[in-house]
């Protein structure tokens, strides 16, 4: 979503974007020329009368779980959002009784929060783990 | 589903669904004041709203809570011909 009108979203999938993804953009490019819903989500900067980079995870039942805002010179990292996305889905699907601590990404180990896991984190859990290796 | 609408040269807007309309009878008296800019909360209900949207070759009005039961990335971006 921008200020761009839906024509200029047109132009740049037509000319530019769908020369890098086959098929263009699949998903619905969203205009948003009077600010009015970045500024409900707080990411219209009023002064250069832009969107700044807002990206919001939003679950089934349509409530937000994170967020992330940065200025326009610097690009997301499409791969963390993915990572998010899919700790959001294993957190839902275990209905909570699982959580995915830092560092984690699919195939790595989660922890069962409860009584038993306080002051016992270190056992199982080591900081190389917040790490790529 | 999302509806299709025709291209005029009215710029189609959209906006935030389901807020309350300003009260009316007192504009003479009261100074307009902005609303005070809160940041979205975690773990709180996404604003709805509509907004026109060019997808795969046609131009559809698209609601937020249409897409209640999916995941949602939703993105903003300064503007097209920049990098997202």
């Amino acid at each position: 979503m921008s200020i761009d009108s839906v024509f200029v979203h047109k132009m740049w999938n037509d000319h530019e974007l769908s020369k890098m993804v086959k098929g263009g953009v699949p998903f619905p490019m969203l205009s948003d020329a009077s600010g009015k819903v970045g500024t409900t989500y707080g990411i219209y900067d009023s002064d250069a009368g832009v969107e700044t980079r807002g990206r919001f995870i939003i679950d089934p039942d349509g409530i937000v779980q994170g967020y992330e805002v940065l200025t326009p010179p610097v690009g997301r990292n499409v791969m963390e959002s993915f990572r998010q996305v899919q700790a959001f889905q294993l957190v839902r699907a275990s209905k909570g009784s699982e959580a995915t601590p830092s560092g984690w990404k699919p195939g790595k180990m989660t922890l069962k929060p409860g009584p038993g896991l306080v002051g016992k984190v270190w056992e199982t859990w080591k900081t190389s783990m917040a790490f790529d290796e | 589903m999302p509806e299709e609408f025709k291209a005029g040269c009215a710029r189609p807007t959209g906006g935030p669904v389901g807020k309350e309309p300003a009260p009316a009878g007192k504009e003479e008296t009261t100074v307009v004041k902005e609303d005070k800019k809160v940041m979205i909360q975690v773990g709180k209900k996404a604003p709805d709203f509509t907004a026109p949207a060019y997808h795969q070759g046609k131009f559809v009005n698209i609601q937020l809570s249409e897409y209640l039961g999916k995941w949602v990335l939703l993105c903003f971006y300064p503007g097209d011909f920049t990098f997202v």
